[in-house]
């Protein structure tokens, strides 16, 4: 077979998933030993792709060819044996099962008698393995004892014993540091030369040009284009990505800096948090960086009263609280709008109206009684200044967009009028034109005088919207920048640990 | 890179600590009756928590899977009026009797697996399903009356001994080393933990999740089905209505002994540790003549707070 040949053809492939389409008509080619960076926006469907060709998705429609062959791939095993293999961006280990038995999961070399293992040369496998990468890590050990950055090698040691001829990594280096991303290339760089293809899929387009041979870029479900790396430059990518200029995104307008709303000073919680300062005025939107497993989520916790915390205080208005309960926080005039909306910000069988006036019971009920037309009142002033598209009230939220779940989910916090509100991800895996409608509430609820703290992981988002930005790394704030001041690469060179400095409060 | 480590003696503490509370279970009994701690009564309770130990070893299996078998305590009974009836009112020689009762009882704990794996109930649901009517085909099966048995060919397998060991003591040890060579040593046993730490993982990672909860349920239905049989044995009858609540019994020994209710962690060996605490207060109690309303208290506090600590290491995890 030529060198340049297609290992890989993904023809017209098409899936649907209630309410998305998540791939319209993508067709993508992969060649034989080189790097393919596959590129998107959350929600372009990179992941669905990637599922589909590793058999734990089906497709709608489309055909497959390997090696010019036409092939069905109807099972993760049946993905195995024709050779291709997956570093899941959702750490795909058993935690309770050591760091051996998770690597030849399904594949245990056969011992003495059938049904047996032969544990010997399983570990003593898996040690070599782990050699040849350097890893420092011994096969006995519980993956639940190791650290996300450990897990994520031993994925990858994982993928990588299988031979596979081709290797989808999604995301491989959103928890690594530096150091551990470079060896991880130079990884990538000694495979390609044994003549393995390897797919890879990341947020961090530098990476991408970095490593990559070629890009194919999607876009809301649908492919923008494919390029060798050498004949674009970054720019081009994050415009065929986004689709537009990135200024006219982020319509945050400036709000005169008023009062302090929220006051955390010293938060501490076991070592996952150390030692936090932050102050939120009125009318601002604060950007919380930093990698995933930085921290940010868990001080959003801390300060919403889900987790306790160990030490620190908390002021809301000028007044020390103690939070130690998500009610309590409520009852102060917080809102927190988590990361995993379907899981833990809706109730996906009951209806638009239940979901925005859950919390405002209290203002909705007589005697225990729902003023049922008060609900509907309030249910469908929110439909209307939000702007949620749903053909009714009684439509349940399952049957609605992300982007439109997700307006669900913020109407039932601004039920309540809160003066602080934390919002985890609020665009993750939510379509472009709904996250343009969410980044504009944003803005409107700042100009009204709410405290906005914002986690994401999209630097362009963070760098867009807020007003400040403050950026985590191992559970402390590391830096913080005003508006305009940082660039993308500044603001990962913190994240990633590569400045421990500490003069956030100044900002 | 750092890994946790946990302080050695800590960590023996937490490993054996089920152990520890039976050794002190056991001493404290002692202390208050001088009857506890004979050979003639440790083989006593030996002999009494054979049958729940079987069906708990059983239990394991679908616990670590992160499900559950409610109908143990009717397959138990099913299995005991089956190969008593069988021999009685059928006239079929002991052992083939024996083992049909032992086919209908892996029969009925494949039909939970079909329900839980095809038919995508939640195994609460199907085998609860199957708990009562299990005790239906029992009470249709029986007429609702006791079915004596006095063949001693059969009456041998819960009353007999071998050496000094009664034989259920000695077929508890049977089990019990089949079951801990098949979950530490095979590749079903590595599986069977896998689905239980992350489903999602394991069958990304090729294993046939809908065979191995099969397989569980399949085995549940085994052990109960043998513990049933023995019950008949050693009570010369089989009653229709025993070991009602006998799931109780065998999800608390489990639990006690360190297998989590979310699945993925656990071991035999506490199973086995797990069901003697529960025997050894039952037969504290009882030869402390607290009456039997009061020790259904006492265990059922035990229970929760067994689930209780294992909720309590889950989360510090």
């Amino acid at each position: 077979m030529p060198d340049n040949a297609p290992i890989l053809v993904m023809g017209h492939v098409s899936k649907s998933f209630p309410g998305v389409q998540a791939l319209d008509d993508v067709t993508f080619e992969v060649n034989k030993g080189e790097i393919h960076a596959l590129v998107g926006e959350n929600g372009a469907g990179k992941s669905t792709l990637m599922k589909i060709l590793t058999g734990s998705v089906p497709k709608d429609s489309g055909t497959i060819h390997l090696q010019g062959q036409a092939t069905e791939i109807d099972s993760p095993a049946r993905a195995q044996t024709l050779g291709i293999g997956m570093i899941h961006q959702e750490l795909a280990l058993i935690p309770y099962l050591n760091v051996g038995q998770n690597i030849y999961l399904g594949r245990e070399p056969k011992g003495a008698l059938p049904g047996l293992i032969d544990w010997a040369t399983l570990y003593s496998q898996a040690r070599e393995q782990l050699a040849k990468l350097n890893i420092a890590i011994e096969p006995k050990t519980m993956v639940a004892d190791l650290s996300i950055a450990q897990r994520q090698m031993v994925e990858i040691v994982k993928a990588l014993s299988l031979n596979a001829d081709i290797i989808v990594m999604d995301e491989p280096t959103s928890a690594l540091s530096e150091r551990e991303t470079e060896r991880l290339f130079s990884l990538m760089r000694s495979l390609k030369e044994q003549g393995v293809t390897i797919i890879f899929i990341s947020h961090r387009i530098e990476e991408v040009f970095a490593i990559a041979d070629r890009v194919t870029v999607l876009r809301d479900g649908k492919l923008v284009g494919v390029a060798p790396i050498s004949e674009v430059d970054l720019g081009q990518v994050v415009r065929m990505m986004v689709g537009r200029e990135l200024g006219e995104m982020y319509p945050k307008e400036e709000v005169p800096r008023q009062e302090v709303i929220l006051r955390v000073k010293g938060l501490s919680r076991n070592n996952e948090l150390r030692d936090i300062d932050l102050e939120l005025h009125n009318g601002e939107i604060l950007g919380l960086a930093g990698l995933v497993g930085a921290g940010r989520t868990l001080l959003a916790r801390a300060i919403f009263g889900i987790d306790p915390i160990d030490k620190g205080e908390i002021w809301i208005d000028g007044q020390r609280v103690k939070i130690d309960s998500p009610q309590k926080a409520i009852a102060l005039g917080m809102g927190f709008v988590p990361e995993e909306r379907t899981a833990q910000g809706l109730f996906l069988g009951m209806a638009v109206r239940q979901n925005i006036t859950i919390s405002a019971l209290d203002k909705l009920c007589r005697l225990g009684f729902l003023n049922f037309m008060e609900a509907k009142r309030l249910a469908q002033e929110y439909v209307q200044r939000l702007d949620i598209r749903t053909p009714n009230l009684q439509q349940r939220v399952r049957n609605l967009s992300g982007g439109n779940q997700q307006k669900v989910i913020i109407a039932k916090w601004l039920s309540l009028n809160p003066g602080v509100l934390i919002l985890d991800e609020p665009t993750r895996g939510i379509d472009v034109g709904a996250k343009a409608e969410i980044h504009s509430l944003m803005g409107q609820l700042a100009k009204q005088g709410v405290g906005i703290l914002m986690i994401s992981s999209e630097l362009p988002e963070i760098m867009g919207i807020s007003d400040r930005i403050l950026v985590m790394h191992e559970g402390r704030l590391v830096k913080a920048f005003r508006r305009g001041e940082a660039s993308q690469d500044e603001i990962m060179l913190y994240a990633a640990g590569g400045e421990k400095t500490n003069d956030h409060q100044k900002a | 890179m750092t890994i946790k480590k946990l302080n050695p003696l800590a960590e023996i503490l937490r490993r054996f600590s089920v152990l520890f509370i039976l050794i002190g279970l056991c001493l404290l009994l002692s202390l208050l009756s001088k009857r506890f701690l004979t050979f003639s009564n440790l083989l006593n309770v030996a002999l009494q928590t054979s049958i729940v130990a079987i069906t708990a070893i059983g239990m394991t299996f679908a616990i670590l899977t992160g499900g559950i078998d409610l109908s143990v305590g009717s397959i138990v009974a099913l299995a005991s009026a089956l190969s008593a009836g069988l021999i009685v009112k059928q006239g079929l020689p002991t052992y083939p009797a024996m083992g049909l009762a032992l086919v209908v009882g892996v029969s009925l704990g494949a039909v939970n697996g079909l329900l839980i794996v095809k038919g995508h109930l939640p195994p609460f649901v199907a085998t609860l399903a199957m708990m009562a009517a299990g005790r239906g085909l029992t009470l249709v099966y029986t007429r609702g009356w006791t079915i004596p048995i006095m063949v001693e060919e059969f009456t041998f397998w819960g009353t007999g001994n071998l050496g000094p060991f009664p034989v259920p003591v000695v077929i508890l040890t049977i089990i019990f080393v089949i079951a801990y060579l098949t979950l530490n040593y095979t590749r079903f046993g590595l599986y069977v933990y896998a689905i239980g730490g992350n489903e999602e993982a394991a069958r990304l990672a090729g294993v046939n999740i809908d065979l191995i909860k099969m397989a569980v349920y399949t085995i549940s239905g085994f052990t109960a089905a043998l513990a049933g049989i023995i019950t008949a044995a050693r009570l010369w009858s089989a009653q229709p209505n025993v070991a009602a609540g006998l799931e109780l019994d065998a999800i608390a020994g489990p639990v006690l002994g360190g297998t989590s209710l979310f699945g993925g962690v656990g071991s035999v060996g506490g199973t086995i540790v797990g069901t003697l605490i529960i025997g050894a207060l039952n037969n504290g109690l009882n030869l402390l003549e607290i009456s039997s309303y009061y020790q259904k208290i006492i265990k059922g506090i035990a229970f929760i707070l067994a689930v209780v600590l294992d909720v309590y290491t889950k989360k510090r995890r």
